[in-house]
């Protein structure tokens, strides 16, 4: 697809779209979010990216192979539950962490949101992993 | 002992994980795939360990208390079942490491089969009906990738059946979880069990259970929803056979045996009938199926099915004696089949060939081999002293003693069909000369050097990787026979814990109830 305006739009709003990924990731905790939708986005920000400009410059926009990231959010989601096994509850059980900071005041730091980012993480690699293999494909067929 | 119940869950995630970060070193991947699965194992055995005595662990994931949050639970029945899986996993990836080409294994093969052995593991552990959905996806969407990985024509016309039906059972699965959760308002167990005594006419209890016997029946291939089975089984390599074989439909017979000792009790006047005709029409059509077939894998494919009908016995009778049998058996069926798959894969990897007819000879050229089989195929046809007789023994005794004449009758007739297949396979693959070889020994050095073209040589460390974990297999069904008695125990307890789930709800929910 070579038009003009997907391949600017591509350009500016796929920034945009990864960050509001990230809104929907913090605003998860509370309300309506979290790190599989946010996921979801980040990854249609970046199949986008591919979209507009072919697969070979989405990755490396994307500079991590989406694999590693599937494993690393995996990684991450898993070493959530360590935490508490530490402190002798049992495995996954939320610790939380109320760090005292200029300005903000109490912040409650958790492992729920640690898990929701290996979450967000893994849900990228996946759907990435996934996405890219069939666009791969695809221009190996035509 | 917090960390020691995930661990069984763990241990292969992170294996899988692992091993997909260090995936362009095939080195790494071996040796984690082997480390995974000797920490599975001993896991496993401490789990076993911590069960033996009759007690029931139980892990609230998260802290949330039971019946809202998530537990894991462990009686011996499921610990059992867990030391099955490390140790059918374990010898599986060891044959592997030989058996499996390198195209596979780029493609992830090791990882997958880590995650499958973690739904595996999750399925047994759950003390939830929602999180035994979620597991047997976790499993079945591994088992969809090593069904088709490699991409070979044929694995592609077996997936798609394997698919559709697993697909259409996992529907079914979820909609009966859903009417169970709205009429009791709990998928949890033990709560399940501890209701399920007081509403005996009951239609979404009634539904819930139906759907559950055809959704676990179609995941167990049991009489009338066998037919995917043998359509897909033989189609992957041999170790991924193998590992189906000995894992995922044990999970279906599992979850039958679960749910319908401990939750689905209110109406056993209708449930005990039905179990009998399925039992015993699945080991009539699946030893019919093996007895014509003459193409080992797609034997030993029909057999599985035959073997789901003796474990059903369990269900059929309904007494501690026949449940304890139908663990038994489980077990027994589990590894001897698994070794059975393995002597078929070390057949295809010297001749390129399974065909029953095309092939023979291996009782000269490999005699270790035919050692192996012959002890597996009598073990699972049920002569003594191995592990397959007392497995039929209980049952059918069993069955005798609960009047069930018919389905003991056809439970001894199918065992000798069972004898007549394995004698099959004897006879055509290790007994008879190769159909290959020129007759007469006028020209012996053409002879031998055209069967020398045909027959693949194994390095001596493949042929290790290949015999070591079939040997093991072979000596554990061996060991399950001398030490019967010893296991029967376990089996005997493991029962009683299912037929009478007063520990569990205790366990699990706490305080007397």
């Amino acid at each position: 697809m070579s038009s003009v305006i997907l391949r600017i739009a591509a350009r500016s709003l796929t920034p945009l779209l990864s960050l509001a990924s990230l809104f929907l990731l913090l605003r998860g905790h509370n309300a309506p979010g979290g790190g599989f939708i946010g996921g979801l986005l980040a990854a249609s920000a970046i199949a986008f990216y591919a979209m507009a400009l072919g697969p070979a410059p989405a990755r490396r926009w994307l500079r991590i192979v989406p694999r590693t990231l599937l494993a690393v959010g995996l990684l991450v989601a898993l070493s959530a539950g360590l935490p508490a096994l530490i402190a002798g509850r049992p495995f996954l059980t939320g610790m939380w962490w109320h760090p005292e900071l200029p300005f903000i005041g109490s912040l409650p730091l958790g492992t729920p949101l640690w898990f929701d980012l290996g979450v967000y993480l893994a849900v990228i690699g996946f759907v990435l992993t996934i996405f890219f293999a069939l666009v791969e494909a695809e221009g190996e067929g035509g | 002992m917090n960390l020691l119940l995930v661990a069984p869950i763990l241990i292969p995630l992170v294996a899988a994980v692992l091993s997909m970060l260090l995936r362009t070193s095939q080195r790494a991947q071996q040796s984690i795939a082997v480390i995974g699965g000797m920490g599975m194992l001993t896991s496993a055995i401490s789990l076993l360990d911590a069960a033996a005595d009759g007690s029931i662990q139980v892990l609230r994931l998260g802290d949330w208390p039971a019946p809202f949050g998530i537990v894991l639970v462990v009686d011996l029945f499921s610990a059992l079942m867990l030391l099955l899986t490390a140790v059918i996993g374990l010898a599986v990836i060891v044959y592997s490491l030989a058996a499996i080409d390198l195209p596979r294994r780029r493609f992830g093969y090791f990882p997958l089969v880590h995650v499958l052995l973690m739904g595996v593991s999750g399925a047994f552990l759950t003390g939830d009906l929602f999180n035994l959905f979620v597991w047997f996806e976790v499993m079945l969407i591994a088992s969809f990738v090593l069904l088709v990985l490699g991409g070979e024509q044929k694995q592609l016309q077996g997936a798609v059946k394997y698919v559709t039906l697993n697909l259409l059972a996992s529907a079914m699965f979820l909609i009966g979880t859903g009417l169970l959760y709205g009429k009791t308002g709990t998928l949890n167990l033990a709560s399940l069990a501890m209701l399920s005594g007081t509403d005996a006419e009951n239609a979404a209890l009634n539904v819930s259970a139906v759907l559950f016997l055809a959704s676990f029946g179609i995941k167990a291939a049991v009489f009338p929803f066998f037919f995917w089975l043998p359509d897909s089984y033989h189609v992957p390599p041999v170790p991924v056979t193998a590992l189906f074989s000995g894992l995922l439909t044990k999970v279906g017979i599992y979850a039958l045996m679960r749910t319908f000792s401990m939750v689905f009790v209110h109406d056993t006047d209708f449930t005990r009938p039905l179990f009998v005709v399925l039992a015993a029409m699945t080991m009539i059509t699946g030893v019919i199926g093996a007895v014509a077939q003459g193409e080992m894998r797609r034997l030993l494919s029909f057999h599985i099915v035959s073997q789901i009908g003796y474990a059903l016995i369990g269900l059929a009778v309904f007494t501690p004696l026949a449940l304890s049998g139908a663990i038994y058996f489980t077990l027994h069926v589990a590894i001897a089949k698994t070794a059975l798959f393995l002597v078929a894969g070390y057949v295809l990897a010297v001749r390129g060939d399974t065909t029953l007819k095309n092939i023979g000879g291996l009782l000269r050229s490999a005699p270790l081999l035919t050692a192996l089989f012959l002890l597996a195929a009598i073990s699972l046809a049920g002569l003594p002293p191995f592990s397959g007789f007392f497995a039929k023994f209980a049952l059918v005794k069993a069955g005798l003693d609960a009047g069930e004449f018919l389905l003991a009758a056809v439970a001894l007739a199918v065992g000798v069909l069972t004898l007549f297949s394995m004698m099959k396979i004897w006879n055509e693959v290790f007994w008879k000369d190769d159909p290959n070889a020129p007759a007469g020994d006028a020209s012996e050095a053409s002879a031998s050097s055209a069967a020398a073209a045909r027959i693949t040589p194994l390095t001596s460390s493949a042929r290790l990787l290949y015999i070591l974990p079939l040997a093991c297999l072979v000596l554990l069904t061996v060991i399950m026979g001398i030490a019967a008695q010893g296991v029967f125990e376990w089996t005997d307890a493991a029962a009683r814990q299912l037929l009478e789930p007063e520990q569990y709800i205790r366990a699990v929910l706490g305080g007397p109830q």
